[in-house]
């Protein structure tokens, strides 16, 4: 039966059709698996080859992935909750709370939206303990873990512009304080505040600004981020795995006498 | 001719700037010159010339309202109107500290913040609690009509009272 499929999946791969979309051709050589992969849009941000031992199982496996994927759920989520939400007041908060019962499904996908948020929060989080721990930090890294910093900080503001969006009591006090503490910068503060929220007051001018940061602005910055991240991680030689490095790559002298 | 162009080309040798740079440094000046221009383009698309907000005075309504020893708080206008011995005075009720909407509580003669818990008095000075600065006293007269009104974007020093 598999050998069968296998034929149809063969002969399917050498149609026109499949080599106009999949320029890699048939054949198992390794040639051909690495070009599959550096000829395909999606999966060329990942190493075209990978030590097996970066594929052993443990406890922490896939965060960053996790984290992506949460990121996945979030944009797909967010644009549908986008067909039901008018960013006006005090329209937002009718919508809302029309999205949670009238809308068919609206509940669960708000609620899978605002869940996947605060997972995505913990799971930066945890990539970040675990790259910490285990020192993938250290060159030839270094650079990977400032984007990821970078990537922190868009999560972050991600939640927090999403916060105002509901545009009730919690949104408004929230943002009230959370832009007050942008007004403590010193100099510029007063006018980071105006800018950020459009006015002197938390109202339609500041959430018309977060929508557009939230849906429009934030995450195509995340999503070039993310691109820039992936590709270093190919450039920087993989994903770091324990004993597959000597402890520091880049040194000046050998960290022990050879033998 | 030729010798004229190469005393040029060696003018321009001399005096550092070949025609090469000279052009360089024009692209590098222009985009200079256009980065410039759209952050300032920028931070004045961003800065909205007309704000539909409320206006900063607010008419609070007759004096006779309000009793001899209350605090009163307008929450669309965010102040409190206080009558004490010595007069009517305004106080802006939005906390010092992270912009919280303070409340007035007379079991405890205490206005404070239900955010961070910062407490004040009804002269506005800072009992306890996070606060950097006491709440500002606000500019108040009476109209022509003979009505209370307040400027909120006008902070006073304290201890101004209007007597009616």
């Amino acid at each position: 039966m598999n050998t069968t499929l296998a034929k149809y999946f063969d002969e399917l791969r050498g149609t026109r059709v499949w080599r106009s979309v999949f320029r890699g051709g048939t054949g198992s050589s390794t040639l051909h698996n690495s070009m599959a992969i550096q000829q395909n849009v999606f999966l060329h941000l990942l190493s075209t080859k990978v030590r097996k031992r970066m594929l052993e199982f443990n406890a922490t496996w896939y965060l960053g992935t996790l984290t992506l994927g949460t990121f996945g759920i979030l944009t797909i989520t967010g644009i549908l909750l986008m067909l039901y939400y008018h960013p006006s007041a005090p329209q937002a908060y009718a919508d809302t709370k029309d999205l949670q019962f009238v809308v068919s499904s609206g509940q669960f996908l708000r609620n899978l939206h605002r869940w996947s948020a605060h997972a995505m929060v913990f799971l930066v989080f945890a990539h970040m303990f675990r790259v910490f721990y285990r020192g993938a930090y250290r060159p030839p890294r270094e650079f990977n873990w400032v984007i990821g910093v970078v990537l922190l900080l868009i999560t972050l503001l991600l939640s927090y512009t999403g916060y105002l969006l509901p545009w009730d009591q919690l949104a408004f006090w929230a943002i009230t304080v959370g832009s007050n503490i942008a007004s403590a910068v010193p100099v510029v503060g007063g006018k980071v505040r105006f800018l950020m929220l459009g006015g002197h007051f938390v109202n339609a001018n500041a959430l018309l600004r977060f929508y557009v940061l939230h849906c429009m602005i934030l995450p195509l910055v995340a999503l070039l981020f993310v691109a820039i991240h992936f590709w270093r991680i190919r450039k920087d030689g993989g994903l770091y795995a324990r004993h597959s490095e000597p402890d520091v790559v880049m040194t000046t002298a050998p960290a022990r006498p050879p033998l | 001719m030729a010798e004229e162009k190469k005393d040029r080309i060696q003018t321009a040798a001399n005096s550092g700037l070949d025609r090469r740079e000279f052009f360089v440094r024009m692209g590098l000046g222009s985009l200079g010159i256009a980065a410039a221009g759209t952050a300032a383009f920028g931070y004045q698309f961003l800065s909205p010339n007309v704000l539909y907000e409320p206006s900063p005075v607010v008419n609070m309504g007759r004096p006779e309202s309000y009793q001899l020893d209350s605090v009163t708080l307008d929450v669309d206008a965010r102040i409190f109107v206080v009558h004490g011995n010595e007069g009517f005075f305004a106080l802006n009720a939005v906390c010092t500290h992270l912009g919280c909407l303070t409340a007035w509580k007379p079991e405890i003669d205490t206005i404070a913040c239900p955010c961070h818990g910062s407490k004040f008095t009804r002269e506005g000075v800072k009992k306890e609690g996070p606060a950097p600065k006491p709440l500002p006293w606000l500019r108040m007269w009476l109209s022509e009509d003979g009505e209370l009104m307040v400027d909120r974007s006008n902070e006073i020093p304290p201890s101004q009272f209007v007597r009616v």
